[in-house]
């Protein structure tokens, strides 16, 4: 009966090893709260005064300069991203404000309701918190980047540079800093002229529709991240249609759920994989007796 | 004991003037990974902020691992259908797809930001079941390992009875033939359960890896980007494996001066139009359901890419291979199982490098000049560490290494 006990322990040994992996596939669910936060920004009222770039470096411990220097709009005349330095940058676009002023926007991380990055983030470093913000755990990062390839927004960017130490760097919302302890992300409380609103997501959501409402002439009717991607919590108003401003125009689907279907449908309860390794074994007995 | 039918490793130099040349390329590559180190990834490549992934995943990881898929597919038609006919291909597809999956491995971690953590997914810590990528890091590991197992009857056969340290290490030698004993026996009543489980990680993985796309919708041009990416990934891996193992086997005969095993290829060749003609049905249906073959209308990088990728790559070996009188034909073979190789790596490279087009990138993302010298050092790593085996273990049945003296 020895082979009978080996073959017994070989099978637990296959099946433990399986069932393991398929326990952590139900483990991860998209529970975000009702009261997520969230933040409106309303680009006809902003200014271009880039003093959200600097209250952002310097509440991040990023490299910045004396606040006058932010004063100077020559920088806007280049089109810039987010970098490994720099959680937001204000682009300016001349005459596309209402009556031919510029328009200028800020961009960062739009903190997806269901972010393509913590989706496909290989360690979960990339985590969405039920509070509202995309929160980036650099001690389990492994620098594989492929959070980069996800967003559908380009935001996420590496220290490259790094050889040793490299990290990734995006806007976490100043959510260690400064939401835990009851305060505002650093750039909403910096701006002089209130263009970002913070609060609870559906509250600055009916902001913004209240705003379109009354200002039909102000604003066109889209709230860019209501429903983008399945709703981002940075959201945007504005006189110029987003895809004028650069902001890339995208499905309402969001892209991680095709894949975490994919996955989560054929690993169910590892059921595809142990299926097919009994198929296998089965064809490898039934083919074994054909031969003979 | 030495065989009449076979050749003696002592007729043949392991260096030759082409073996130099490859030789060369490993160095400048070693060269290359070991600047990438100490200067780090922004001075060794061109990746930036819009691209993230370059060649060392497109070619390296990606193509890679479609590339080692001789290893399941071989081994699923020799073991699990028992065409024994097909042994004599078996081990060199083994050895190909064992020292590829270790060089998408070393590839993986030339590229990792923090690739002294490349453990991390292993920790249940840190699992993430959503990732594709993480299914396909697993997978990846654990097949290495199958691969590596399915490899010691290998080791065994050569070293069994045979184990002879020199020097002072030779008290080791008893205690290594019962450790070599041990593992025989417990392998000859196992090793089919290996067999099943590399098949069943191959398939995972390799169509894991077309899952890794389908999340960009919004960036991989719709030719390529497709809900079912990752079925079609899954096809082009069998019929890449089957035409690996025939590329492989011409040149390995060619190099080593032993007979084509033309009667064996020609017959494993019929598989491919098989494989492909499914591949391109799926292919077809999909596009016209998604009506994306609309892009295929003006001249881009993109369409010239998918056209070269799907005519050259899909079509043309359907018609060579499809042909009995082809097929007989040793060049013919060759050049079959070779466009069948090029369709699935450039196809790989499409998906991940030239079909990815992010939102705000100024310029299209051209490899530097270390990336390509890393990918080329790898592929001449992975050649010359196959003539190393080639030489010293018994892989090809007609080559009699060093293993045959005596």
């Amino acid at each position: 009966m020895t082979i009978n006990r080996k073959d017994f322990l070989r099978t637990v040994g296959v099946l433990t090893g399986a069932a393991s992996i398929s326990t952590l596939n139900a483990s991860i669910q998209h529970n975000v709260d009702l009261d997520r936060l969230g933040v409106l920004s309303d680009l006809t009222l902003c200014i271009g005064c880039r003093k959200c770039e600097f209250a952002c470096n310097k509440s991040h411990g990023l490299p910045y300069e004396s606040i006058d220097k932010y004063d100077d709009p020559s920088i806007m005349e280049n089109f810039r991203r987010p970098t490994s330095t720099q959680h937001t940058v204000v682009n300016r676009y001349p005459e596309k404000g209402n009556n031919g002023l510029p328009l200028d926007v800020k961009v960062q991380c739009m903190h997806c309701e269901h972010p393509a990055c913590a989706s496909a983030c290989i360690v979960g470093a990339l985590q969405k918190d039920p509070k509202g913000p995309v929160t980036y755990d650099a001690a389990k990062c492994i620098g594989c980047r492929y959070c980069m390839v996800a967003c559908p927004f380009q935001v996420p960017q590496y220290q490259y540079d790094n050889a040793l130490t490299p990290i990734l760097m995006k806007c976490d919302l100043c959510y260690d800093q400064n939401i835990k302890n009851g305060q505002l992300p650093s750039c909403v409380a910096m701006c002089p002229r209130e263009v970002m609103v913070f609060g609870q997501r559906k509250d600055v959501l009916a902001l913004a529709h209240e705003r379109i409402r009354t200002h039909p002439d102000r604003y066109i009717d889209h709230v860019y991240g209501e429903n983008e991607v399945g709703g981002t919590s940075w959201m945007y108003i504005s006189s110029e249609p987003f895809e004028n401003i650069d902001l890339p125009t995208l499905s309402y689907e969001c892209p991680s759920h095709l894949t975490e279907n994919i996955q989560h449908g054929i690993f169910k309860g590892f059921s595809g994989p142990i299926l097919l390794f009994g198929l296998l074994g089965l064809a490898m007995k039934l083919y074994r007796k054909d031969e003979e | 004991m030495r065989q009449t039918n076979g050749i003696n490793r002592n007729d043949l130099k392991f260096f030759t003037p082409g073996v130099i040349i490859i030789t060369i390329f490993a160095c400048l590559g070693i060269f290359s990974i070991i600047y990438r180190l100490i200067f780090g990834l922004g001075a060794a490549t061109n990746l930036d902020g819009q691209y993230p992934w370059g060649i060392w995943i497109g070619i390296d990881v990606a193509s890679g691992v479609a590339l080692a898929a001789g290893g399941f597919t071989s081994s699923f038609i020799a073991h699990i259908m028992h065409r024994e006919r097909y042994d004599v291909i078996t081990r060199p597809a083994l050895l190909t797809a064992l020292l590829g999956y270790t060089f998408v491995a070393i590839g993986v971690m030339i590229d990792l930001g923090r690739y002294y953590w490349i453990w991390h997914p292993i920790m249940p810590s840190m699992w993430q079941g959503n990732s594709a990528l993480f299914e396909v890091g697993m997978c990846v590991m654990l097949y290495v390992t199958v691969l590596y197992i399915e490899f010691m009857p290998i080791v065994i056969e050569r070293f069994l009875g045979k184990v002879n340290f020199p020097g002072i290490l030779s008290i080791l030698n008893h205690t290594t033939e019962i450790i070599l004993r041990i593992f025989n026996r417990f392998l000859s009543k196992s090793i089919s359960l290996f067999i099943i489980a590399g098949v069943v990680l191959s398939c995972m993985h390799q169509s894991s890896l077309g899952t890794l796309m389908a999340i960009v919708p919004s960036k991989l041009h719709p030719l390529w980007h497709t809900p079912i990416l990752s079925l079609l990934f899954l096809m082009s891996a069998f019929s890449v494996g089957i035409a690996m193992v025939i590329f492989e086997s011409i040149l390995a005969s060619r190099s080593l001066k032993i007979p084509f095993e033309t009667p064996v290829l020609s017959q494993y060749a019929r598989y491919i139009p098989l494989l492909l003609w499914i591949y391109l049905f799926a292919k077809v249906l999909d596009m016209v359901s998604r009506d994306s073959y609309v892009y295929l209308q003006h001249v881009t990088l993109e369409s010239s890419s998918f056209f070269l990728e799907m005519v050259l790559g899909v079509i043309s070996p359907i018609l060579i291979l499809s042909s009995r009188r082809l097929r007989k034909k040793v060049p013919w073979l060759f050049t079959g199982a070779a466009l069948t190789i090029f369709g699935v790596l450039l196809n790989r490279i499409n998906v991940f490098v030239i079909g990815y087009s992010p939102p705000y990138a100024t310029e299209r993302y051209v490899p530097s000049i270390m990336e390509i010298l890393v990918t080329v050092g790898l592929i001449s790593c992975i050649i010359l560490l196959y003539r190393f085996f080639v030489f010293h273990f018994p892989v090809h049945h007609a080559f009699k290494g060093k293993h045959y003296e005596g």
